[in-house]
């Protein structure tokens, strides 16, 4: 099918797109890898009477380590993600997570700052980015700020995003010392989105007999992505086991209530988040005790 | 630069090799400006929602699902479709693997399996076979079951890496 039609601008500078926003914003989509927008234009269900196309604005792709920080453009694709070998040494939980979004193509084409605007309830991102206590710098004319992904994605495909701001970094720890971290996602097709999703981060003290710091964040079981801080609490100062995080674990589902549809039933998922749970920080302690040695 | 909602928006790309300069409407997609202006009609269209991968072609080196493009997207882009693969009139050691494994039945995903396999083969010319089978996890074959199209895949492989072109 083909979209509705629209009028195209192509940016050759942030400040241009900027000022764009704050001229169309209300009536604008803002196009990056295209891979959510273009197919809900296509079905009709977005029917924006502006585009804007941040392909030719020079400096929004990315990744660099500054401070303990890793910076993350926001036109960074997943596949670039997936493959970074900064990520994969200091923080391996959003490589491991972007590995697992859509397939080849998709991952060539769609962006970390466009998956998160979109904020479409079954995205894989939204776990990692919650384990991990992203930041998001968020950029309009008026200036600069600086937001939580907790306090960002407020519901289903509804972001704090305000029609004049551009998402135009993302900023993740780097990670070090006893740590480890695993994406478990449950999907039936080739490529589909999760049922659900979850991102364990693991930190060991330096003996590796206790947990110091554990996050959790789930995808797929939520009008939005949360963690499970029932599970963190349980585990933090405990002692690092397979034990614990079985116990801990059953805490996962505590005030969820998450969707039924045709791919799973709320009571399927509520199992599957305990269940995945599980296997995350068994894998994530895993990884963590192969750092102490 | 800007484009008119009824009005058109200047293009430049190379399409296997040849520059090419269209004005097209900025709803255009990728795949229609392939088959309907240039003819290009071995690039198909198949779920038409960004899942089948049959109208896969490479854009700057990269396999992307050509549905799911504007047209616009693709301004000073290189493009790579099935047709601009052999040379001379020899196939692809890709196309000449499908061909010898029988990696294919009627045939339609094929293109879409051949330019996705052309951008993975690059970046992992050793692959495993469970690394193939992640590798067209966005190709969709609805005859073979894939067992011969992971067949041809692992030979293309072989092929490349003993020097029969690429």
């Amino acid at each position: 099918m083909y979209p509705a039609s629209f009028q195209v601008f192509i940016p050759a500078s942030l400040e241009e797109a900027l000022e764009l926003l704050a001229k169309y914003g209300e009536e604008a989509k803002v196009l990056a890898g295209g891979h959510s927008l273009i197919p809900l234009m296509r079905l009709r269900l977005a029917k924006p009477k502006y585009v804007i196309y941040l392909g030719k604005v020079p400096g929004l792709s990315y990744i660099r380590e500054e401070n303990g920080t890793i910076r993350i453009g926001a036109m960074t694709t997943h596949g670039e993600i997936a493959a970074s070998s900064l990520l994969k040494a200091r923080n391996p939980l959003l490589s491991e997570t972007a590995s697992r979004i859509g397939d080849l193509q998709v991952r060539n084409m769609g962006t970390i700052g466009g998956s998160i605007a979109h904020a479409d309830p079954a995205a894989d991102y939204p776990a990692a980015l919650q384990a991990l206590e992203a930041q998001l710098v968020v950029r309009s004319v008026e200036g600069e700020r600086v937001v939580g992904i907790d306090d960002f994605i407020l519901g289903p495909y509804l972001t704090d995003l305000q029609p004049n701001e551009l998402i135009v970094e993302v900023r993740v720890p780097s990670l070090t010392g006893a740590f480890g971290t695993a994406y478990e996602k449950l999907n039936f097709r080739a490529g589909d989105f999760a049922i659900v999703g979850v991102a364990a981060l693991v930190q060991l003290s330096p003996d590796g007999s206790k947990f110091e710091k554990v996050r959790v964040g789930l995808t797929g079981v939520s009008d939005k992505p949360v963690r499970a801080r029932g599970v963190e609490e349980a585990l933090e100062g405990a002692e690092a086991g397979e034990e614990a995080i079985a116990e801990a674990a059953e805490k996962a589902k505590e005030g969820l209530n998450p969707p039924s549809d045709i791919r799973a039933s709320s009571e399927y998922r509520l199992e599957m988040t305990v269940a995945l749970t599980r296997r995350a920080l068994e894998k994530a302690l895993a990884r963590a005790r192969d750092k102490v040695a | 630069m800007e484009g008119d909602g009824g009005g058109l928006i200047e293009v430049t790309m190379r399409v296997n090799g040849r520059e090419v300069k269209a004005r097209v409407p900025p709803r255009m997609l990728l795949v229609h400006f392939l088959r309907d202006v240039l003819g290009l009609t071995g690039t198909h269209v198949g779920c038409d929602t960004s899942n089948c991968g049959a109208c896969t072609v490479i854009m700057n080196g990269k396999a992307v699902k050509s549905c799911t493009v504007y047209v616009f997207m693709a301004d000073g882009a290189d493009i790579l479709t099935v047709e601009g693969l052999s040379e001379d009139g020899k196939l692809h050691p890709i196309q000449e693997a499908f061909w010898d494994n029988h990696g294919l039945q009627c045939g339609f995903c094929t293109p879409g399996m051949v330019m996705t396999l052309y951008d993975f083969l690059g970046r992992n010319p050793d692959p495993t076979e469970e690394e193939v089978r992640e590798a067209i996890e966005g190709n969709l074959c609805r005859c073979t079951g894939y067992v011969n199209i992971v067949r041809s895949a692992l030979d293309a492989a072989q092929r490349m890496k003993g020097g029969g072109g690429g």
